[in-house]
């Protein structure tokens, strides 16, 4: 039994069939790279994977356990994912933003007295540390570059100590050597235990940091296997990399 | 039996078809702009008005009728037109709270100038034979004139829909109304269709007030009792939606003749279940689809008061307390109204701001707060503390009840419900006279001698005070981020675990409860309390007040509420046309000063 898994996933808008019966599965410590084409369906499996919508059909396991119930309920699961359109709170500092996802994570929301403590505000800037913006903690998270919104959002995902982290092109909008940064911080994350799965366009961070990538188009699976597998795969060459 | 309830359901589908024509044409206007025109009664009234001073000038024959009734929609929509030139194109960007507030400024004026033209009496229509003939309806005489109203209804209803199927006007409605990328890719002048629309809506507001002059007379109560039921029955028919909008006035009016029918004296209450059932069951309304989130305007960042800001506050309030002991009992009830009025504020703004929650029937709270200080020293007969707490928890659970209903719909649709709510609120309170003693209030609710004087004014400052700390520190709690996060990025909060909706289920029930103490406080201050407490007037003071200090700080709406007590209720009660200067204060306010006097 696997950590976490996705059972023939289907989602349609409209008619239009977004995603036909994609299954997969994650290891505590693997990481699994999804890739397709613009449009494949890859934001919508992660919709799935994450609660943000119900599947048509299918389920999503943790453990062997189906979950249900939305976003939130898959959180405090232990289910924690980005965005491919970052998005912070705006009307708080960088801290703050980290302070809060904390706060979350420890049900502590509900407190109405004093704000965060010392203790949860040292956490925040260790985790602030860990994506490179320990200095930026005091300003306004509206005002960072998008680059650092992704690290940002990264850290708020990595409050709640999710078991599975689910990243939807987490270094869109970066400089080159900032990706290689970001991918060695969640190599680094995946190694400490966590089931990481993620998108990427950049396909040099896909093939020197997947152990195992899953190519999808059209809403299905076309092939699945190791980068060194799906590197000789003529059809995924074919399909895939013809047409980015 | 029988035969009676299917007469008092032909007068509901009678009363449904002028409910459709102005509900339609607020929805069709919403739409397209994304506005929703708090005006859209008046533009009924006006309607109303037009039709009747055509109508005496004409003969009383039904060709004579019909002419004067489209003389009256062209007018309507002639000025709708012109109110979409001058006016609503500078506020399409606008966040929605302050395209409500500026629509509803176009209700206070017109009010006024209408009152102005027309005088304040009620003007009943002369009417013909033929509006007075009756047919024979399962054994009863059913009025004619019914008869044609439940004919127009459905078709108008077709003609929009061929109109919205047949015609390029039609086409590009539809466009801007489901894909708005896509009319601009067609290349039309968006500002034309605009104004259309608003000539369309006005007209159909128009049509509907001079269609309903034979059974009601032209009255300046016709735009607040139309907006009401127009808001209700587009959020149940669901936005935007033509076809809902007909199956909700249908329901809604149905309801309401039957209502009369079984429960007399709370057909209200039954509308506004009905409204629960199918809120509850479908957010989006009946024919509603889920579309597009709204736009949130962006927030700046919050920062916990300085010390400057805390040694300011120390001052008012010292300032306050000494002006009030050493002056007379008049200084004493200013600062009282200004103490409440803080609080009234700061829980509006609790919802405005970090809640990210237009509510526009705030009102209610602090009107269901008052009436029950005011029931419970009257006929409890509790001791005032005792009042206070009764206060607080009667509107903290009516708000928790309401909430719980409401708070899953989208931005506007919550304004425009919890404004219906109120007005129903206000309603009960006009009429259950038993208890709430109707449009007479209930007087001589003065403190005990023991609290009399001094003591009650320490204790209003003071309740008002740690009412207003409370508040804020609530917003700077672990619960207050919360709220916000789940403001500024609803998917984001939602995937780190925050339930914005139970948040804000529970900041509403806050609001609420702190609404209801100002006005306990207030109605101990002025010994009464009249139905005007829980009246859109109210609502709107506390809008006003959120706005003139700027929804964006956590001390604005408390400067707001100050200033607007002490500057433009004195000066502004003192005019004869206190509405009309209120509404162009407001509408100067918001665009020339959106973001408040505070920064
Ligand atoms: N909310 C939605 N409504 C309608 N269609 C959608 C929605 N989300 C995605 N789609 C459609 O589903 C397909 C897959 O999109 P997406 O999952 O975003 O692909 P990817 O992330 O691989 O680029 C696309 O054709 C897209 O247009
Ligand atoms: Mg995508």
């Amino acid at each position: 039994m696997s950590l976490f898994s996705a059972h023939s996933l289907y989602k349609s808008f409209g008619g239009i069939g977004a995603v036909q019966g994609v299954s997969l599965s994650v290891e505590p410590g693997e990481m699994l790279a999804l890739i397709g084409p613009n449009g494949a369906g890859k934001s919508t499996c992660f919709a799935m994977l994450g609660g943000q919508i119900e599947p048509d059909m299918g389920e999503v396991r943790l453990n062997g356990v189906a979950l249900h119930g939305g976003p939130v309920s898959f959180a405090h699961a232990g289910i924690g994912r980005s965005f491919q359109i970052s998005k912070t709170f705006a009307s708080m500092s960088v801290g703050e933003n980290v302070q809060t996802a904390l706060l979350a994570a420890q049900r502590q929301l509900w407190r109405l007295r004093s704000a965060a403590d010392a203790q949860v505000k040292a956490e925040a800037i260790c985790l602030l540390d860990r994506v490179g913006l320990a200095a930026l903690a005091d300003h306004d998270a509206a005002t960072l570059a998008y680059g650092d919104t992704k690290r940002l959002e990264l850290a708020i995902t990595l409050a709640a100590t999710p078991r599975v982290l689910l990243l939807d092109e987490p270094t869109a909008g970066m400089a080159q050597r900032e990706r290689r940064a970001a991918m060695e911080l969640v190599a680094s994350l995946a190694q400490d235990g966590i089931a990481v799965i993620f998108t990427e366009h950049d396909m040099q961070a896909v093939f020197s940091f997947a152990h195992r990538i899953l190519v999808m188009d059209r809403g299905i699976l076309m092939a699945e296997g190791t980068p060194a597998e799906i590197a000789a795969n003529p059809m995924v060459q074919n399909v895939y990399l013809g047409t980015v | 039996m029988l035969a009676t309830l299917a007469i008092q359901a032909l007068t509901g589908l009678s009363s449904a078809s002028s409910l459709f024509l102005v509900a339609s044409g607020l929805s069709v206007i919403f739409g397209v702009t994304r506005v929703v025109n708090f005006a859209h009664g008046s533009l009924c009234m006006l309607g109303a008005y037009l039709g009747w001073t055509v109508l005496t000038h004409l003969p009383r024959d039904p060709l004579s009728f019909a002419l004067g009734v489209l003389i009256a929609a062209l007018g309507t929509a002639m000025f709708g037109a012109w109110l979409e030139i001058v006016l609503l194109r500078r506020l399409y960007r606008a966040p929605a709270l302050l395209q409500l507030l500026a629509t509803f400024a176009v209700l206070l004026v017109m009010q006024d100038a209408i009152e102005h033209i027309w005088g304040p009496a009620d003007l009943p229509l002369p009417r013909g034979p033929w509006l007075r003939s009756f047919v024979p309806i399962l054994g009863e005489r059913f009025p004619l004139y019914d008869l044609v109203l439940i004919a127009i209804g459905p078709l108008v209803l077709i003609a929009l829909s061929l109109m919205v199927t047949r015609t390029r006007f039609g086409m590009l409605l539809r466009a801007a109304t489901e894909n708005r990328t896509m009319l601009a890719a067609l290349g039309v002048d968006q500002r034309y269709l605009f104004t259309a629309v608003l000539a369309l809506g006005a007209g159909l507001a128009g049509l509907g007030g001079a269609l309903s002059l034979p059974e009601n007379s032209a009255n300046l109560g016709i735009d607040l009792r139309v907006i009401t039921d127009a808001f209700v029955v587009v959020v149940v028919g669901g936005m935007g939606s033509i076809g809902g909008a007909y199956l909700a006035a249908v329901l809604v009016g149905v309801m309401q003749s039957l209502g009369i029918l079984l429960l007399p004296k709370s057909s209200l209450v039954l509308v506004f279940v009905l409204m629960a059932l199918v809120l509850a069951l479908r957010p989006q309304g009946l024919l509603g689809k889920t579309g597009e989130a709204e736009e949130t305007p962006r927030f700046h960042r919050l920062r916990a008061a300085g010390l400057w800001q805390k040694l300011a506050g120390g001052a008012v309030l010292v300032a306050a307390l000494a002006i009030g002991l050493l002056g007379g009992d008049f200084a004493r009830s200013v600062l009282e109204e200004m103490a409440v009025a803080a609080l009234f504020a700061a829980s509006l703004h609790l919802l405005l701001g970090p809640g990210g929650t237009i509510s526009f029937g705030h009102a209610a709270w602090f009107g269901i707060g008052a009436y029950a200080a005011a029931l419970g020293t009257t006929v409890l007969a509790v001791p005032l503390p005792l009042a206070l707490i009764l206060a607080v928890l009667a509107a903290g659970t009516m708000a928790f009840l309401i909430g719980l209903v409401l708070i899953r719909l989208s931005g506007v649709s919550l304004a425009m419900m919890t404004l219906a709510f109120a007005q129903i609120a206000w309603a009960v309170a006009t009429q259950w006279d038993d208890v709430t003693g109707g449009d007479d209030g209930i007087l001589g609710l003065w403190p005990p001698p023991w609290m009399g004087g001094t003591w009650f004014f320490l204790l209003c400052i003071a309740l008002s005070a740690t009412g207003v700390l409370a508040l804020r520190a609530v917003i700077f709690s672990p619960f207050g981020f919360a709220l916000r996060a789940g403001r500024d990025a609803p998917w984001r909060a939602a995937a780190s675990g925050i339930d914005a909706e139970k948040l804000r289920l529970a900041a509403f029930t806050l609001a609420g409860s702190a609404a209801g103490l100002a006005g306990a406080l207030s109605s101990f201050s002025k010994g009464s309390v009249f139905p005007s407490s829980l009246a859109i007037f109210r609502s709107v003071d506390a809008l006003s007040m959120v706005l003139l200090g700027g929804v964006q700080s956590v001390s604005g709406p408390i400067l707001g509420a100050i200033a607007y007590t002490g500057l433009f209720d004195t000066l502004l009660l003192a005019s004869d046309y206190w509405r009309a200067l209120l509404g162009l204060t407001l509408l100067a306010l918001i665009l020339w000063r959106p973001q408040g006097l505070a920064r």
